[in-house]
C-alpha cells in the first residue's frame, strides 16, 4: 500500500514536472506568480508560416517593412495582455531579491526616481510602462526562476505573427483606420495616456491591446534593412551587444494610425533616456519613455536549463 | 542623443566673437580673468567636485554642450567616486560624442581626494561643478567664487541658515566679479516651465499653491566593517542632515522653489508636522519620511507643502497654483479658468532636456564672455524655504523667516576629518537622535 502511494506520488511529480516542460496540452492557461494572488493569462499560438512585412502598395507602408519575408514561425503561447503594473510590482517588491547587480544573480530594479507612470496608474490592471529591455528581461528571469517556466520576450517575427492573426492587412481587422477605436488606444483616442489592458476588442488570435496602449519591447536589435537577412525559421537572435536601438511593436497610446499598422516597426534610443541626470543613467528605468511595455512569450518547446541561462546572461548584461 | 561636438567653433570664428565684446570688457573692470578664453587656447577647463553619479552627469552634460569644454581636474572626499567617475565619463564619451582627449584629460596627477580635494581642482579649471552632498555646497562655493571661477552647483546650496547666509554673502561677491552662477533648479531651464511662467498673469493674482514630492524615496548604503562614522555618514549621506538637510531640502526644494519663482517672493513664515512613520531604521539616520508644511507669503497667500518618502504610496511631484482666475498645472504644463476651460497648453513632446539646456546656457555664455547667470542668491533663499519647512515640521512650531535665517544655526562639524566626530552620533543602539515636535526646539 505504502509503495502504491509513493509511486502514485512519484506519478503526480512527474506530471506536474511533466506540465511545466510544455507536454501539457496546448491550451490557454492562467499562470499564477509566486507571492501574490495574482496571475496571467497565456494564449496558445499555433505554429505556422506567415508573410512578415508589408506591401509596397500598402498605404503609409515605410521601407523598413521590407521586403517582404515568408517564415516559419515554431508553437508558443502568448501573453492574451500587457504585463500589468500589479504583475511587475510582484517583482519589484520582492525583497528576497536583492538589488545589487552581480553578473550570475537575480536582480530587481531600483525604485523609480520618480513615478514613471506619471499619474496614468498603477493599481488595478494597468499596464507597466517605462522599463528598459533590461528589466522586461530580468522579470523574465525572475519568473524562470519562480516557476521554472521559461518566459521571455518575443522576437520581432513571433509578434508580428501573432498581431496579424492570418491576416495581411494593414490591421488585423481590414485596412480602415476608422475601425481602428474599437481596437486600440492610440492618439485619437487616449487622451495622452495608457489605459486598463484589455478593454478593447482582441484580435482574432484573443491577444488584446496588440495594437496600441503600450508599444512592446521585442527581442530584436533593430536594423531598417533587417527583413534581407531573415532566414526562412525563426528563431531568437543572437543577442547584439549595443543598447540601442531595439525594436518595438503595435504603437502605444501617443502613437497614430499610421504606427499602429501591423508591420510598422519603431525603435528605442538613448533619447528615451535623456532626462535622467546621473551617470551611469539607469539600467532599469527610461524616463521618456511612457509609451513602453511588455508583452511575455512562452515557446511550448522549452530550451534547455543551459540555453535558457546563457540566454539572460547574453540579453541581461547588454551595456 | 549626444550633440555634435563637431560644431566648435573654429578658433578664428572664437577669436572674432570676443573681439566683439572686448569693448564691453573694457567697460567692467572687476572681471575675472575665468572670463577669457581667447588667445592660445579657446578651451574650457572644468573641475568636477564631487563625483557621484549627479557629478558625472553633469560633467557629461557640460562637455555635450557646444563648446570647447575639457574635463581637468576632478575632487571627491572618496577616491573610489573619483575612479568611478573618470571610468564612467571614458564610456559615455567613447560612445556617444568621440575624441576623448579633447573632452577628457584627469590623468592621476590631477584626481584629488579628501575633505581639502575641492581647493586643488578649483584652481586648475575656469569652471567648476559643485555636486558634492549640499552640506559641503557654502565651503565650496566660496573657494570658487574666491578663485574667481564660474560655477555650476547642484541644489540645495546648503543644509542650515548659518550656510545659506554664507551663499548669499558669496553670491554677493560672485557678483561684483562678474561670475556667472548656475544653479540646478532646473525647472528654471525647463521650455515649459519658463513659458507658464510667461503667462502666469492669465490667472491673475496667485491666492494659493500646492506642491508636492511624494514617491517611494532613495538609496541607503550599508555600514562597513573599519569605518569611522565620519566616513559612514559620508557614505550614507542622505539620511544626515549637515549633509543632506532632509528630502525637504534635498528634492522638494524644486517644487518649493517653482512656486517661489511664481510668486517672485519667498514665505514669511511656515509651520507644519512631520515623521518618520515607515523609513526609520538605524541605516535611515536622523531624517524624517513625511513632512507637510503650511508656508505663509507676505501677501496672505499658502503654500500647502507635501513631501513623503514611502514606498507604495500615491506618487506625485507636481507643482500647481491657484490664482483669481484660473489656475497653473506645472506638470501638466497647462493653464485652466476656474470653468475648467484650457488657456494655455505647452506642447511637451520634442521639449529639450533641462539638465543639458542649463550647461548649454552656462557654457554659451562663458565661452561668448557675457555675464548672464546669478542664480545664486535664488537658489540660497529657496534653501532656506526648505530648511524652514524643515525646522517647522522638526519643532512643531511657527517659524518666521527672518528670525530662521539670522538664528546663525550651524549643524556642521567643527572639523572635517575621518576621524573626528560628526555633530550627531548613534547610541548604543545604533540609533541616532530623531527630531520631536513638540520638543525640538530653535527659539
Amino acid at each position: 500500500m505504502k509503495s502504491i502511494f509513493i509511486s502514485f506520488l512519484l506519478l503526480l511529480i512527474f506530471c506536474s514536472n511533466n506540465a511545466q516542460n510544455n507536454t501539457s496540452a496546448f491550451t490557454t492557461y492562467q499562470q499564477k506568480i509566486d507571492g501574490s494572488t495574482l496571475s496571467f493569462k497565456m494564449i496558445p499560438i499555433q505554429a505556422g508560416k506567415f508573410i512578415m512585412g508589408s506591401k509596397v502598395t500598402e498605404k503609409n507602408r515605410k521601407a523598413d517593412e521590407g521586403p517582404q519575408k515568408e517564415i516559419q514561425i515554431p508553437a508558443f503561447w502568448m501573453g492574451a495582455y500587457e504585463v500589468t503594473r500589479d504583475e511587475l510590482d510582484v517583482f519589484l517588491k520582492d525583497e528576497s531579491t536583492s538589488q545589487n547587480i552581480t553578473m550570475d544573480a537575480i536582480t530587481r530594479p531600483s525604485a523609480q526616481y520618480v513615478d514613471l507612470s506619471w499619474g496614468m496608474g498603477k493599481e488595478g490592471g494597468y499596464p507597466a510602462n517605462s522599463m528598459s529591455q533590461r528589466t522586461a528581461i530580468m522579470y523574465c528571469r525572475w519568473l524562470y526562476e519562480k516557476t521554472k517556466i521559461f518566459y521571455r520576450l518575443p522576437t520581432e517575427a513571433e509578434w508580428e505573427y501573432a498581431c496579424r492573426a492570418g491576416t495581411q492587412t494593414a490591421y488585423y481587422f481590414g485596412n480602415d483606420p476608422a475601425l481602428l477605436g474599437k481596437h486600440a488606444w492610440y492618439a485619437k483616442n487616449s487622451e495622452d495616456k495608457f489605459h486598463k489592458v484589455g478593454l478593447k476588442l482582441p484580435n482574432p488570435w484573443g491577444l488584446y491591446d496588440m495594437l496600441g496602449n503600450l508599444m512592446e519591447w521585442t527581442l530584436n536589435h533593430y536594423m531598417p534593412n533587417a527583413y534581407l537577412n531573415y532566414k526562412s525559421i525563426d528563431s531568437v537572435p543572437v543577442a547584439n551587444p549595443k543598447k540601442y536601438p531595439k525594436s518595438v511593436r503595435g504603437g502605444g497610446f501617443s502613437e497614430t494610425a499610421i504606427e499602429l499598422r501591423s508591420a510598422n516597426r519603431l525603435h528605442s534610443d538613448p533619447v528615451w533616456n535623456k532626462r535622467d541626470p546621473q551617470i551611469p543613467k539607469s539600467k532599469w528605468w527610461l524616463t521618456e519613455a511612457k509609451n513602453i511595455g511588455i508583452r511575455l512569450v512562452r515557446p511550448l518547446v522549452q530550451p534547455t536549463e543551459q540555453e535558457i541561462n546563457e540566454f539572460f546572461q547574453t540579453y541581461l548584461f547588454i551595456e | 542623443m549626444h550633440k555634435d561636438l563637431n560644431n566648435h567653433p573654429s578658433r578664428r570664428t572664437f577669436v572674432k566673437d570676443t573681439s566683439l565684446i572686448a569693448g564691453g570688457i573694457m567697460a567692467m573692470p572687476m572681471l575675472s580673468k575665468a572670463n577669457f578664453f581667447s588667445g592660445a587656447d579657446d578651451v574650457i577647463k572644468v573641475a568636477v567636485i564631487g563625483c557621484g553619479g549627479r557629478g558625472t552627469g553633469a560633467a557629461m552634460q557640460a562637455i555635450s554642450s557646444k563648446q570647447n569644454v575639457k574635463i581637468v581636474a576632478m575632487a571627491d572626499a572618496f577616491k573610489d567616486n573619483v575612479d568611478n567617475c573618470h571610468k564612467a565619463l571614458t564610456k559615455e564619451i567613447n560612445e556617444g560624442i568621440g575624441d576623448i582627449s579633447k573632452r577628457l584629460d584627469v590623468p592621476e596627477e590631477r584626481r584629488f581626494t579628501g575633505f581639502d580635494a575641492y581647493q586643488k581642482a578649483i584652481a586648475l579649471a575656469d569652471v567648476v561643478i559643485l555636486a558634492t552632498p549640499p552640506g559641503f555646497r557654502p565651503i565650496h562655493f566660496e573657494e570658487a567664487i574666491k578663485q574667481g571661477k564660474h560655477v555650476f552647483m547642484e541644489k540645495p546650496v546648503a543644509t542650515d541658515p548659518a550656510g545659506v547666509q554664507k551663499v548669499l554673502a558669496i553670491a554677493a561677491i560672485a557678483k561684483q566679479k562678474k561670475l556667472n552662477v548656475v544653479v540646478g533648479l532646473q525647472r528654471h531651464y525647463q521650455n515649459s516651465y519658463r513659458e507658464l511662467f510667461k503667462r502666469k498673469d492669465m490667472i491673475g493674482e496667485i491666492t494659493s499653491a500646492q506642491a508636492w514630492w511624494n514617491n517611494d524615496g532613495v538609496w541607503t548604503r550599508p555600514r562597513k566593517a573599519g569605518q569611522t562614522e565620519m566616513e559612514y555618514q559620508m557614505r550614507n549621506w542622505y539620511y544626515f542632515n549637515w549633509l543632506c538637510g532632509d528630502h525637504i531640502n534635498e528634492q522638494h526644494i524644486h517644487n518649493l522653489d517653482v512656486i517661489n519663482w511664481f510668486k517672485e517672493g519667498y514665505p514669511v513664515k511656515a509651520q507644519g508636522f512631520g515623521g518618520r512613520q515607515v523609513r526609520n531604521s538605524k541605516e535611515h539616520g536622523e531624517i524624517f519620511d513625511h513632512h507637510f508644511v503650511e508656508y505663509h507669503y507676505a501677501d496672505g497667500s499658502i503654500l500647502n507643502s507635501q513631501c513623503r518618502h514611502i514606498p507604495g504610496t500615491m506618487s506625485k511631484v507636481d507643482e500647481l497654483l491657484v490664482g483669481t482666475k484660473g489656475k497653473i498645472h506645472c506638470g501638466q504644463a497647462k493653464i485652466v479658468d476656474h470653468g475648467g476651460k484650457v488657456l494655455f497648453q505647452f506642447a511637451k513632446k520634442g521639449e529639450p532636456d533641462p539638465y543639458q539646456n542649463e550647461h548649454d546656457e552656462l557654457f554659451a555664455a562663458i565661452a561668448k564672455g557675457q555675464y548672464k547667470y546669478a542664480d545664486a542668491e535664488n537658489g540660497a533663499k529657496s534653501t532656506m524655504t526648505s530648511i524652514m519647512g524643515r525646522m517647522a515640521t522638526y519643532s512643531g512650531q511657527m517659524i518666521e523667516w527672518d528670525k530662521a535665517i539670522n538664528s546663525g544655526i550651524d549643524i556642521h562639524p567643527k572639523v572635517y576629518d575621518f576621524n573626528a566626530a560628526p555633530p550627531v552620533v548613534p547610541n548604543a543602539d545604533g540609533f541616532y537622535p530623531i527630531a520631536v515636535p513638540g520638543v525640538t526646539k530653535y527659539f
